[in-house]
């Protein structure tokens, strides 16, 4: 019997020949990461364990993105902490100052996690990198000192479920889109303890960047991991960045599956998730009654480099409404200057929109970005709990960045085809 | 373990924004964290919860973030367990992983009430409720998980495992 993607890198990496659902196994990681809110647990615990050195100094990597550049006092003595952890340890994937950028942007980008990589992450959205063809997970951050101090962690190998999307996508259907009706339609726990795993003709034509946002947003769905089987266009993402060699795994034609899904893009339009989960999705035409009070485009999910090309395309020459803050969140350092360099910032500001460095702040509410009791944000980011953005009065609508930057213009929900020429 | 108390009621898919909101984040203190358990649910939460007290949900409890901070909050206020229909598969981990006790059964999560009276005994799995003279069968932990908590938690049994530098 054949094994499916996420099966081959969990035996491989336990150095088993075949490995079945249900199955534990403890197995060897590539990578673990923590950011400035998870990764000063990790060192304490750590620390309290009586270990003294990680296992590998070139395998730990600690972003400080969340609360940085350093909102209040004990932010800053959170991201002190990593940045003293990280030269007493002399590990080599600390980024600082503008190396700084949204980890699950950063990572892929810099060559650090690639094709076939076991990748445990001190953050939910460590997912992201299925879209690579690795195994990535979310932990917490006892689990990334078990795997700071052991170079392993333990699996139970989880059932997959393989998605087929099909069809022609319609005009402003993006990734994002695709992910949002995915988990509209199996809901927030719907791949609970599973892998997806995201394949079909659509899919194949994905851009990389594109294709991170969807594995991004498995953990919405209560994936264990997001997975995608590398192909050209991935090994054309990697071969001018890779850290390290990647090897590539595959799922075999009779592959196990616990249930596949296949959908119809043709029918797939603009989609919004409507407070307060994801699950809660509307096409984004029927919402054109919700007027805005910030539309925030960037975070893990779309702040990449053609999320900012499609929102520049539609702000282009366009004037942001008056009663919406539009809030630019590139990823990265890399993609915040490729934006200055294809004149995209100037659009932005042009527009009206303020272009932000780099950092995760407004999505969880943390910073640079709040919502007051009862305002309502249009936004391109993962979640939209209560309280998510802010006050626990208003509201988050996720979507993708071409509803959010049209939604900024409008003043209200809408599709770049409302906007007048 | 036996652990008896009072239970809170909370509904489906409590996420961990809900649990411990990010505006609190900037802080892994635990007594910290206890202040604002279950803040943006329940404003008046970490003010009446009693020591030992239960708190029963639908279920997905936990979803969302990977925080850490979300079990040590309920630990740390007193909490003694959260039984559940089913739990999110990080915070199901992270709870093992810090030593707070959560329970699945689905019969418990619907038919136990806000102020009911439970009683666990873990080592047989059954849930009591004293107040309505009912019992409900917990699903029974996997065995790799009870070896973790035999050994006192996932770093000492890292310790005991391997080579710690």
């Amino acid at each position: 019997m054949g094994m499916n993607i996420a099966e081959k890198i969990l035996a491989a990496k336990s150095g088993k020949k075949h490995v079945e659902p249900g199955e534990l196994v403890i197995a060897d990681i590539d990578l673990v990461l923590a950011n400035d809110i998870t990764a000063p647990i990790a060192i304490k615990e750590f620390k309290s364990a009586g270990a003294t050195k990680v296992w590998d100094r070139t395998k730990v990597a600690l972003v400080p993105d969340h609360f940085t550049p350093n909102k209040d006092i004990k932010s800053a003595e959170q991201a002190k902490m990593l940045r003293e952890f990280a030269r007493e340890q002399k590990l080599t994937h600390y980024y600082d100052q503008s190396d700084v950028g949204i980890e699950h942007a950063l990572l892929p980008e810099q060559g650090v996690v690639v094709p076939g990589d076991l990748v445990i992450g001190a953050d939910s959205h460590t997912c992201t990198y299925g879209a690579l063809g690795a195994f990535a997970t979310g932990v917490g951050s006892t689990d990334a000192a078990f795997g700071m101090m052991t170079g392993k962690a333990w699996f139970k190998v989880p059932p997959s479920i393989k998605f087929v999307y099909k069809g022609k996508l319609n005009k402003w259907v993006s990734s994002k889109d695709l992910i949002l009706y995915t988990i509209g339609d199996i809901g927030v726990d719907g791949a609970l303890y599973k892998a997806m795993e995201f394949t079909g003709p659509v899919i194949d034509k994905l851009s990389m960047d594109a294709r991170l946002t969807i594995s991004n947003m498995a953990i919405e769905a209560g994936g264990k991991a997001g997975l995608m089987n590398p192909d050209d266009t991935t090994i054309e993402y990697v071969k001018k960045r890779a850290e390290h060699k990647w090897k590539i795994f595959t799922s075999d034609k009779d592959a196990k599956y616990e249930n596949v899904i296949e959908y119809d893009c043709s029918k797939i339009e603009p989609v919004v998730s409507c407070p307060h989960l994801p699950e809660n999705t509307k096409p984004a035409s029927k919402l054109s009654k919700i007027a805005v009070d910030q539309s925030v485009i960037g975070s893990c999910t779309n702040g990449r480099i053609e999320d900012l090309r499609i929102a520049a395309k539609i702000l282009k020459g366009k004037k942001i409404n008056s009663r919406v803050r539009c809030l630019i969140f590139p990823g990265t350092k890399e993609i915040y200057m490729q934006a200055i360099h294809e004149g995209l910032v100037d659009i932005f500001v042009g527009a009206g929109a303020i272009f932000s460095m780099p950092t995760c702040g407004p999505c969880l509410g943390g910073h640079m970005g709040i919502l007051a009791k009862g305002e309502v944000a249009i936004s391109t980011t993962n979640r939209n709990f209560v309280g998510r953005m802010g006050h626990t009065e208003s509201s988050v609508y996720l979507s993708s960045p071409a509803v959010a930057a049209a939604s900024a213009i409008l003043g209200r929900i809408g599709t770049p085809d409302e906007i007048k020429k | 373990m036996n652990i008896k108390g009072k239970v809170w009621k909370f509904k489906d898919d409590v996420d961990t924004d809900l649990i411990i909101p990010a505006r609190y984040l900037n802080t892994s203190d635990p007594a910290e964290l206890a202040k604002h358990c279950m803040e943006d649910a329940d404003k008046t939460f970490a003010g009446k919860v009693g020591k030992g007290d239960v708190i029963v949900a639908g279920k997905n409890f936990g979803c969302g973030s990977s925080r850490e901070h979300a079990p040590v909050a309920i630990k740390a206020v007193g909490v003694s367990c959260v039984i559940a229909k089913d739990f999110a598969r990080i915070f199901y981990r992270n709870s093992f992983n810090i030593g707070l006790p959560i329970f699945e059964s689905e019969e418990a999560s619907a038919k136990i009430a806000e102020g009911d009276t439970v009683e666990i005994d873990a080592a047989k799995g059954i849930i009591t409720n004293i107040t309505k003279n009912e019992t409900y069968k917990v699903k029974p932990i996997p065995p790799f998980m009870q070896e973790l908590v035999e050994a006192g938690g996932l770093l000492k049994f890292a310790k005991t495992k391997y080579k710690i530098k």
